[in-house]
């Protein structure tokens, strides 16, 4: 890239992709941004008309909106904090020398290679079934009486089921990075008269920060927009007390075939999701400076 | 105070045993080298004696007691690792005074001993940095810093200069010479590097595939290599063997000279040969010479002796210099 004639070059050649991603990203955007200015109902199809900020106004104020705001932020931190400290014990753990250390890595690994679809249906039907569940099983073995998850504890049971797809992921990367330490600086500490809980908080954890950063703004990505788990678990109740933004969203433009009030609130949760990830960067983004 | 002492110690990996036994005593106050070629097992050695790893047998009497099977951090020991191990995301204050935190020390102690090492290191002014923005040597300091805060017993050192560059190392060697002078604790060494081993140490240990082939001080290693191995290690450029004619006319299987005790002539000597490399370093001049009976010996003439590559020259070795050895590379007498 050092001379004018091969940078142009390189702009050259680059240009097609960009093109290509900013059209991919910004036509949605831009339909969905006009869409949500439309009174745009797939029953009444033809009948479009301009209405203004009306969708905005009637999704903001919808009785489950604020309930959906709490359902997403409840499910990102319950997964984030279940995730993130799971996955460091468990990275911990693998990290020891062990006998089929191999074998274990993959089997812990393993959850994250189920789809999400099938892997929330096996949850509710084998696990969580208050009657045919294994949960309910061993609660009735021991004389309990089952316990409904998806419906008494609707939330945490979707929290459940999301941590344990996303564990792996979490383990995965901060195991790697639990890799890289340098062992001498572990044997210099231990010499220095750390034990290993000091040992953890000193060196390891420092050492951690990074990896962890980048596991909660990617996960943080990636559970602000969880559907398949809830619609397939619980449809997003009893009443709201599971439906998250994304679902909310589902539900006024393929449930009541709201097409403009879906992408009014398409709009929203780009905004959230925007101010959530400022909010992330500013608190834990110094991690990620070299 | 620092005395420590190792009684047929051994240590072995699985099935491969990397420290056959040694026996070992190391005085108050001494400064000691262990030496040898790489994977001789004398950082396995050390690191037995700082107890990051468990000995296989035997006994490690650290200041009279037995300290075989306490923990590292209860042994009162002291280590500067290679990579020097330095917390990267402390700055050098807390670096240094990680010991002293860990030890539960009240902490305008604490700083106290922090600024009265960096004082003595010259690290005064990095006390705030970060490990990542210091220099190789700035580095070391901190690492040597991080181990005298705590005056430990003895001082464990793993191949501390070997990541420095050559004019550094030659700082680095003075400076832990000088602190030794001061500090009077003891120090054991860890070195693949003869001439630092010859340089610092009051007492070198020559390693060779853990077992100890001589203990002595550096003169008499010098001056009296128990072995072919220990003569051929120590000295540099190394010592020249010569078997066969001229060895049975001294009565020995193998006789060995060093190149500083070759007369070098250009008209008449015992032995004739033709200069091949000539290296040439201003003080002193190395010569490759290849004997017309066969065989090459490196001879050290001063820095303006004229010869260059092909000349015709003779060499005399000084004829009580010789070291005779045995059949089986023992000296004789």
């Amino acid at each position: 890239m050092a001379t004018l004639h091969s940078r142009a070059a390189a702009r050259l050649m680059i240009t097609p992709a960009v093109v290509l991603l900013l059209g991919w990203m910004l036509i949605p955007l831009g339909m969905t941004v006009y869409f949500s200015f439309l009174r745009f109902n797939l029953l009444a199809p033809g009948t479009e008309s301009w209405t203004g900020l009306t969708n905005y106004y009637f999704f903001l104020t919808d009785p489950s909106f604020w309930d959906a705001i709490r359902n997403t932020l409840t499910l990102v931190i319950g997964v984030l904090l279940i995730t993130v400290t799971g996955g460091v014990l468990l990275a911990l753990l693998l990290d020891q020398p062990i006998w089929g250390q191999g074998v274990a890595r993959v089997l812990v690994i393993a959850p994250f290679f189920v789809m999400p679809t099938v892997s929330a249906l096996i949850w509710k039907n084998m696990f969580m079934n208050p009657v045919n569940g294994l949960f309910a099983f061993l609660a009735k073995s021991v004389g309990l009486q089952p316990f409904d998850f998806l419906g008494q504890a609707p939330m945490a049971s979707i929290i459940l089921i999301v941590s344990w797809q996303w564990l792996p992921f979490a383990t995965l990367i901060l195991l790697t990075a639990l890799q890289s330490l340098d062992t001498e600086q572990l044997e210099a500490s231990e010499m220095d008269g750390a034990g290993p809980l000091n040992r953890f908080i000193y060196i390891v954890a420092p050492h951690l920060a990074r990896a962890t950063t980048v596991v909660i703004l990617i996960l943080t990505i990636f559970l602000l927009s969880i559907f398949a788990e809830i619609l397939v678990t619980t449809n997003g109740g009893p009443g709201t007390a599971t439906t998250n933004l994304t679902y909310l969203v589902y539900t006024q433009s393929l449930l009541q075939f709201d097409v403009g009030g879906g992408s009014a609130g398409g709009v929203v949760a780009i905004i959230l999701a925007n101010i959530v990830a400022i909010f992330l960067m500013r608190m834990i983004g110094k991690n990620l400076d070299a | 105070m620092g005395a420590i002492s190792l009684q047929q110690v051994n240590k072995a990996f699985g099935e491969t045993v990397v420290i056959p036994s040694i026996d070992l005593e190391v005085t108050d106050g001494e400064f000691v080298v262990f030496v040898g070629p790489s994977g001789c097992g004398k950082s396995t050695l050390l690191r037995l004696i700082a107890g990051l790893e468990d000995v296989s047998g035997g006994t490690i009497k650290i200041d009279g007691s037995d300290a075989t099977l306490t923990p590292p951090s209860k042994r009162g020991l002291s280590m500067v690792f290679q990579s020097y191990a330095l917390y990267p995301h402390m700055s050098v204050r807390r670096n240094i005074a990680f010991p002293l935190k860990m030890a539960g020390l009240d902490k305008d102690e604490a700083m106290r001993r922090v600024d009265a090492a960096a004082a003595s290191l010259n690290l005064t002014d990095y006390l705030d940095r970060r490990p990542g923005q210091l220099s190789g040597g700035q580095r070391q300091r901190v690492a040597i810093g991080r181990a005298i805060v705590r005056e430990p017993t003895a001082f464990l050192f793993d191949e501390p200069l070997s990541n420095l560059d050559a004019a550094l190392r030659v700082n680095m060697r003075l400076e832990i010479s000088e602190l030794h002078q001061q500090l009077k604790t003891t120090m054991i060494y860890v070195t693949h590097d003869q001439v630092e081993a010859m340089t610092l140490a009051d007492k070198i240990v020559v390693l060779n595939a853990g077992r100890i082939e001589q203990v002595g001080s550096p003169l008499e290693l010098y001056r009296e290599p128990a072995n072919l191995f220990v003569a051929g290690f120590i000295g540099s450029p190394r010592m020249n063997f010569v078997s066969a004619a001229a060895a049975e006319s001294h009565g020995a299987h193998t006789v060995g000279i060093r190149p500083e005790h070759l007369d070098l002539s250009t008209t008449a000597g015992e032995w004739q040969g033709k200069v091949g490399v000539a290296e040439h370093l201003g003080s002193d001049t190395f010569l490759h010479v290849h004997l017309d009976g066969g065989g090459t010996i490196t001879a050290r003439a001063d820095g303006e002796f004229p010869v260059s590559h092909g000349s015709a020259i003779w060499l005399t070795p000084q004829a009580d210099k010789f070291h005779r050895f045995d059949a089986d590379g023992n000296r004789l007498p």
